[in-house]
């Protein structure tokens, strides 16, 4: 059994985001590049498949969308253990194009679970886990916070507001990951990084479509004030406060 | 002055180098980046979760967690592929050293382990000691320490009276004697012991198992900082140690001894630097998030100017660490090259750069307690409160003033290394000295100001050298064999000498930076202000070290030299720290 996650770059989550040309594009100067949160606990889930016999994962390959200015986060993906990788040489570009292009690779690489996070921490888009099962006809499975593999038979949690629904799948299914689905993600260990150097990022050329959206401009949320306390004896200017200033009761 | 690629050590002064040739942090490679990354990983998930519960003195947790490490791989990063390690350059040692600095008390444990505790067998052990201890040092399997000191033997490390016999048949040397302020003491399976062998004049050196009996192991010692670092006394009670456990060949202790503590000095330039790097973020969270007089403290010039003093004076160091980092690099690998032994070409490497040891020591533990005392106040009354990291900081950074040689030992060494090295024939200090000393009147009154601004900050440097070398000559020339008498003069020749180290790598760092980044106008900030300070501390240190050599005409006439040679342009000084703080305030986090 074959398990593909898809990994997305994204800035460290403690970037300062700025924008450029007139707020049109994100500005990437000086930021610092890791895998995606929810992919990297995807990861962590399919190594500890992979590294237990009883589940019948023989290996885990990571795949991205994007340039190759990516690849030190694919290698790390690599030095936290997956057994090889794949990049799609393309601009960024929007979840259609994206899932398009990683369709193309399942397709002829033939990969029995894949994996993605909910969402990326930078555009939140949480799209491409759906439209990448659309592409291939195959089912797909959200919010999943427990994924268990025996001899070939899968068993997923998922996770909604009401309680935990308990989903059987057949394979291949693309799945759609949030937290809970592994407890930490891994460190890179000395060795694994030094096993990265040695394994291969193979590159397929561009996805077949087009994006079909784009992003006209960004806005920052405004700055927030800073917290008003009230004194626990004083309920009455809270509501005052509620009434008068936030106008919201 | 001449433009040298590989300087000897102390060579500096009486050298220039060109920056293209100078390693700068900006040029880590993707894999050193992501072996840091993985030593911040591992501290965010087994150390900072538990430091309150390691602070409590709990050797056992302390040892779970040295293990972890271990198994990560990160025991193994100085160690040879042979033994199980990954065999990393200096540079990423020093790296390694850097990212664990954050770790408070693990990071000392850590440390000892992989520095004092493993590599005396590595550097001076033979086939067999190696094969038997090593990998297991590596994988975190053992855990390390190492034994010099004793209750009448600090600094004086040669003093000690441990003594060692050896048994009639020959089969073990009969251990007794005391040993102090042994780091891992608590849970370390090997010692390096030193003692004297049937009262030898000197030090020998000894693998010792901590299970042998006879090996008793006192209580932790309460401590000021470090608290999670298990610090104890050990006894050795008639300890029965095998021959072949003699490391090294009898009699060469004290030189295992002095060129393991080279290591560990240098080592501890590059740890501090995480340490700080630690209280910066802090400090500037902190200043971000506290509102006074109903804005956040950061807004206050009184608190930028510490929070870009914090920088500059951190940002100065790191350049002075990793230029040497890569120099010992170098040499190791000539050194490699010429005799075919790994282990011997680094020890003797770091060994050969004693002089850049000893002013990263002092100069790192120094800037550490600055960092970290500005952290505290920049935190106020709640950086008095035991419940937060910089409280934790500043008793933790005090250490590193006295330990791998007190600060006093090491400016000694510094002005001590460097003479000797010129006497040796390294470089020509004393011809230059002299020359110089005879022109004194032609140095009175000149500025070397120039456009260009690298030049400019490049004939600050080559003026900072002058200085020391005129008063070296000065203070040799007065005291002649009794300058090692007076200490408070070697002390501020060495001042001068750190200072001007520090300042020509940030210069040659933030001049190479300019053809790596588009915008460095704070690094020049940075620089401008490093360079004024320095100076000013430059001169009064050769003030004070002339008017102790110098009759009155003389120390007139050297005092206008001096005023010259550390006369630097004009620098609002004031406004480049707050650009300074600027970065770190809208960054909130340590990213120059």
């Amino acid at each position: 059994m074959k398990i593909l996650v898809c990994i997305s770059n994204v800035p460290d989550t403690t970037t300062k985001i700025r924008f450029t040309g007139e707020n049109t594009s994100f500005d990437s100067s000086g930021v610092q590049w890791v895998i995606n949160p929810w992919d990297e606990l995807s990861l962590t889930r399919a190594l500890e498949l992979r590294d237990d016999p009883a589940s019948g994962v023989k290996s885990v390959t990571v795949i991205h969308s994007g340039p190759a200015s990516a690849e030190p986060t694919i290698r790390k993906a690599l030095a936290i253990g997956a057994d090889d990788a794949v990049r799609i040489d393309s601009p960024s570009g929007d979840a259609y194009s994206v899932a398009a292009g990683i369709a193309e690779v399942v397709r002829s690489e033939q990969y029995d679970i894949i994996l993605c996070g909910v969402e990326s921490s930078d555009y939140n888009g949480s799209m491409v886990g759906g439209m990448l099962a659309e592409f291939l006809e195959i089912p797909s499975v959200s919010g999943i916070s427990e994924l268990n593999v025996e001899g070939g038979n899968v068993t997923i949690t998922r996770e909604t507001d009401e309680g935990k629904e308990i989903v059987s799948v057949p394979l291949p299914f693309a799945g759609v990951v949030q937290k809970g689905i592994a407890k930490e993600p891994r460190i890179a260990a000395m060795r694994g990084i030094m096993m990265a150097r040695s394994k291969q990022i193979r590159i397929y050329e561009s996805g077949p479509e087009e994006s079909l959206t784009g992003i006209k401009s960004f806005e920052k949320p405004p700055a927030r004030d800073a917290c008003k306390f009230i004194d626990a004896d004083n309920p009455e200017q809270l509501i005052d406060l509620l009434q008068n200033e936030a106008k919201v009761i | 002055m001449e433009i040298k690629k590989n300087l000897k050590s102390g060579e500096f002064l009486v050298a220039d180098s060109d920056a293209a040739n100078v390693f700068i942090p900006e040029e880590f490679n993707e894999e050193q980046l992501m072996i840091a990354g993985s030593c911040r990983d591992f501290l965010a998930a087994e150390v900072s979760p538990r430091i309150t519960e390691l602070e409590k003195g709990k050797r056992e947790l302390m040892k779970s967690i040295l293990r972890k490490s271990g198994e990560l791989g990160l025991m193994g990063i100085s160690i040879p592929e042979e033994f199980g390690g990954f065999g990393q350059s200096f540079v990423t040692q020093m790296l390694v050293a850097e990212a664990c600095g954050a770790g408070y008390s693990f990071s000392v444990a850590f440390m000892a382990h992989c520095g004092i505790g493993t590599l005396p067998i590595l550097y001076y052990g033979n086939r067999e000691q190696q094969e038997k201890y090593i990998p297991k040092l590596a994988s975190g399997e053992f855990i390390g320490s190492y034994c010099l000191t004793e209750p009448g033997a600090g600094s004086d490390a040669n003093a000690g009276k441990t003594s060692a016999t050896l048994s009639e048949d020959g089969e073990y040397y009969i251990l007794n004697g005391q040993k102090m302020w042994i780091t891992n003491a608590g849970f370390a399976d090997i010692q390096i012991v030193f003692a004297k062998i049937d009262r030898d004049r000197v030090l020998s050196a000894f693998i010792v198992e901590s299970s042998y009996p006879g090996v008793v192991i006192g209580p932790d010692e309460q401590k000021m900082g470090i608290k999670g670092s298990s610090t104890a006394q050990i006894y050795y009670n008639n300890v029965k140690v095998p021959a072949g456990n003699l490391l090294g060949k009898r009699g060469e202790g004290f030189r295992i001894a002095l060129n393991i503590l080279h290591m560990g000095r240098i080592k501890l330039g590059a740890n501090v630097l995480g340490s700080a790097k630690k209280a910066v973020e802090d400090s500037v969270k902190y200043a971000n998030e506290r509102k006074q007089f109903g804005v956040f403290i950061s807004a206050f010039g009184a608190i930028r100017q510490k929070l870009a003093e914090q920088v500059i004076r951190l940002f100065t160091c790191e350049s002075a660490v990793y230029r040497v980092s890569r120099d010992i690099d170098d040499l190791t690998e000539k050194l490699k090259e010429e005799s075919g032994d790994t282990g011997r070409a680094a020890v003797e490497a770091i060994g050969h750069y004693a002089v850049e040891a000893a002013i990263l020591k002092v100069a790192g533990s120094e800037m550490l307690d600055y960092v970290a005392d500005e952290a505290v106040q920049i935190y106020g009354g709640m950086g008095y409160s035991a419940e937060t990291d910089v409280e934790r900081g500043y008793r933790d950074s005090r250490i590193n003033r006295i330990f791998e040689g007190t600060n006093e030992i090491n400016r000694l060494l510094v002005s001590d290394t460097v003479m000797k090295r010129a006497m040796k024939g390294d470089f020509d200090l004393f011809g230059k000295a002299a020359e110089l000393y005879a022109g004194l009147d032609d140095l009175s009154g000149k500025v070397t100001w120039t456009d260009d601004y690298f030049s400019e900050k490049s004939g600050y440097a080559g003026n900072f050298k002058k200085t020391v070398l005129i008063c070296i000559h000065g203070a040799v020339e007065r005291f002649g064999r009794t300058l090692v008498h007076q200490q408070e003069v070697l002390n501020n020749i060495a001042d001068m000498i750190i200072e001007t180290y520090l300042s020509e790598s940030l210069s040659l760092r933030v001049q190479k930076l300019e053809s790596l980044k588009s915008d460095t106008g704070v690094y020049r900030d940075i620089l401008d202000v490093s360079v004024y300070d320095a100076a000013f501390r430059i001169r009064k240190s050769a003030y004070d070290a002339i008017y102790a050599f110098a009759k009155e005409e003389q120390a007139t006439a050297l005092t206008r030299a001096v005023d010259s040679l550390t006369a630097v342009r004009a620098v609002n000084v004031k406004s480049a720290r707050r650009r300074i703080a600027d970065k770190l305030i809208e960054d909130n986090a340590y990213k120059f």
